[in-house]
């Protein structure tokens, strides 16, 4: 039994196969990278774990047990949290704010008892205060921590978004291209920081990225995918290798 | 410019931030508990109005403002409010509990428009609760049995413990209590994790989803408290008006409340209570104008809504954060002052999100 598993899975949009009989599997403890170029069905296979689309055919297998069905605002709670491609942060709220959003799942206080505001309510909103303390110093995010997000920088919000998802407490993160729109800099910081989490925190992770420096260093294994179609999986190497990569990415068919 | 420091997270979880905030606030809250000492009648009825008010805006500020849900019916939750409180009195239930079962009647009746309407989005919701509206402005009218229909209902004088609120004073502060009380409570919402996934809510639902919140549940929750908070609004307008008719519940109402919230300021509580004195303050100026102005304008029936209208708009074109915020940015101005810059509270590059999950 593997730790996450996707078995034939197809989706399509209107006559377009967006994905098209996807299978693989990750360990735990592993970051496992999908490459391809764009239009490959990368993020659509996220959504689709996500629950966000239905799939045609085929399984989503997380521990062993079928996650297909699951509805959208349980997949957290079975412990996938995840980032988007675009930023989906809650723009009017401060950097506090969205951290304890991410703490949702394991708030359990009767929303009778949150408007009374009693003691209990108090120490539990001091439990979440200070778990959210933890993801802030693991991602130095402490001079922002008031800022409302639509006064802060891209990377900044790529860094908060990742820094959400880790409020879950997930088993398994996916993330959406952490590195677009950041600059070699950040992306290397980018790269330390997912390094630490599968060591450190021992999140395994599924990521989707375009950035190949960053997908070399990061990756313990690589899928890549053209046309909804799986093409190569392997090392980092040999999948960059591979004569339909190549070729998928010069844009040829393949 | 302010800098905290923090010492505990208490600080984050408590009212008062700093001791500014103990000291206006504290300042304010004496000023509104003795302002009947040096006002004359007129006036503590026109403060009455506008507390009346705030509690409206305070009750649409938790779907619009906070859940982001546009409602241009919260009117029928006023005055599901208002009939459901004088009919229960005219049955002879005691004013301190006819009041709570008015506030949860008009919860409910949301509770039950929300269930539906959670499914919709945007525009949709925001026409669909319109139509909510007219619905119970035709019921009103119809049901006479209970609401006198077009010849309107008496409001019996309230009794609280066996003695009858006669004075405006007494009044205001039965309102202000019950205004201080709901604004703790939102307040108690909004450092909750309820609180936290409305905001959610408002500016994603796909990752509020994809976070484990539940997100119909909370837009009925939302509608929920906000219609209990709109329709105790209406019990306690009843007493004030004294006599109600479906024409004092229609949409000019509604719109006037959610120029209330824009104006004031979306998304804050402050918001409401500011909203409320703007709007106070120009249905007096309006009825002034109405003097001075020739009556061929002056008397056209479509001036307050068309003022109203006009006024909404430019806020939202000119000052969406409405008058919080622009306060927040004047503060800011002279916090830091004469080193203000103009870009401060520019946004930065907005990244476009079209392709919403791509
Ligand atoms: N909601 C949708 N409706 C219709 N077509 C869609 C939808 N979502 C994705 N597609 C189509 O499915 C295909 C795969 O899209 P997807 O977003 O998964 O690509 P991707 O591999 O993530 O690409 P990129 O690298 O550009 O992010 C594309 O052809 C896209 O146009
Ligand atoms: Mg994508």
């Amino acid at each position: 039994m593997s730790f996450f598993e996707i078995e034939n899975l197809s989706l399509s949009f209107g006559g377009v196969k967006a994905v098209d009989d996807v299978s693989f599997a990750m360990n735990e403890g592993e970051v496992f990278t999908i490459v391809g170029p764009n239009g490959a069905g990368k993020s659509t296979v996220f959504n689709m774990i996500s629950s966000f689309y239905t799939p045609d055919g085929g399984q989503i297998r997380f521990k062993g047990e079928d996650i297909t069905e699951v509805r959208a605002d349980q997949i957290a709670r079975i412990g996938i949290a995840r980032t988007f491609q675009n930023i989906e942060l809650f723009e009017h709220s401060t950097v506090l704010q969205n951290l304890l959003i991410g703490r949702e799942i394991h708030s359990r206080v009767p929303v009778l008892r949150q408007l009374i505001f009693d003691p209990g309510v108090r120490r539990a909103e001091l439990v979440h205060r200070a778990q959210v303390e933890d993801v802030i110093d693991f991602l130095e995010l402490a001079h922002y921590r008031d800022e409302r997000i639509a006064n802060l920088p891209y990377g900044v919000r790529k860094k908060i978004e990742l820094g959400r998802a880790l409020c879950v407490e997930p088993k398994l993160l996916l993330l959406d291209e952490p590195a677009s729109g950041l600059n070699p800099e950040e992306t290397e910081e980018m790269g330390f920081w997912i390094d630490d989490i599968k060591n450190d925190l021992g999140i395994s992770v599924l990521m989707i990225e375009h950035d190949m420096s960053l997908v070399n260093e990061v990756s313990d294994r690589v899928l890549a995918l053209n046309n909804g179609r799986v093409i190569a999986e392997g090392s980092a190497q040999e999948v960059q290798n591979h004569p339909d990569v190549v070729a998928a990415y010069l844009g040829g068919a393949a | 410019m302010r800098v905290l420091f923090k010492t505990d997270y208490n600080q984050d979880i408590k009212f008062a931030k700093h001791g500014g905030y103990t000291f206006w606030y504290g300042l304010l809250l004496a000023a509104v508990f003795i302002a009947p000492f040096a006002l004359d009648t007129y006036w503590i009825n026109e403060l009455t109005r506008v507390l009346i008010y705030a509690l409206a805006g305070l009750g649409l500020m938790v779907v619009t403002g906070f859940t982001g849900q546009v409602s241009l019916g919260h009117a029928a939750f006023m005055a599901i409010g208002a009939y459901s409180h004088a009919f229960l009195l005219s049955q002879g239930v005691p004013f301190l509990f006819s009041l709570p079962i008015a506030a949860l009647t008009s919860g409910v009746v949301g509770l039950m428009i929300a269930i539906p309407a959670s499914r919709m989005t945007g525009l949709y919701l925001t026409i669909a609760s319109l139509a909510f509206a007219i619905v119970v402005e035709d019921v009103i009218i119809h049901w006479e049995s209970v609401t006198g229909g077009n010849r309107g209902m008496l409001v019996d004088t309230p009794i609280l413990f066996g003695y009858e609120i006669f004075e405006a004073w007494e009044y205001y502060y039965i309102v202000l209590v019950l205004l201080i009380m709901s604004i703790t409570l939102v307040l108690n919402i909004l450092r909750s994790p309820l609180g936290r996934s409305m905001l959610a809510v408002r500016d994603s639902e796909i990752s509020a989803e994809s976070l484990g919140i539940r997100v119909a549940r909370t837009k009925v929750l939302a509608f929920l408290i906000s219609a209990s908070l709109t329709g105790l609004a209406g019990g306690l307008f009843a007493h004030f008006i004294q006599f109600l008719s479906p024409e004092t519940f229609g949409i000019i109402l509604s719109i006037q409340l959610l120029l209330m919230v824009v104006v004031g300021g979306l998304g804050t509580v402050h918001g409401a209570v500011y909203g409320a004195i703007l709007i106070g303050f120009l249905e007096a100026s309006i009825s002034i104008l109405k003097d001075v102005l020739p009556p061929a304008i002056g008397n056209q029936p479509g001036l307050e809504p068309g003022l109203f209208g006009l006024i909404l708009v430019l806020f939202i074109i000119f000052e969406p954060e409405g008058v919080y915020g622009r306060w927040l940015k004047f503060r800011t101005f002279l916090e830091n002052f004469p080193f203000y810059r103009r870009n401060t509270f520019k946004r930065q590059r907005s990244y476009l999100k079209t392709e919403r999950m791509r």
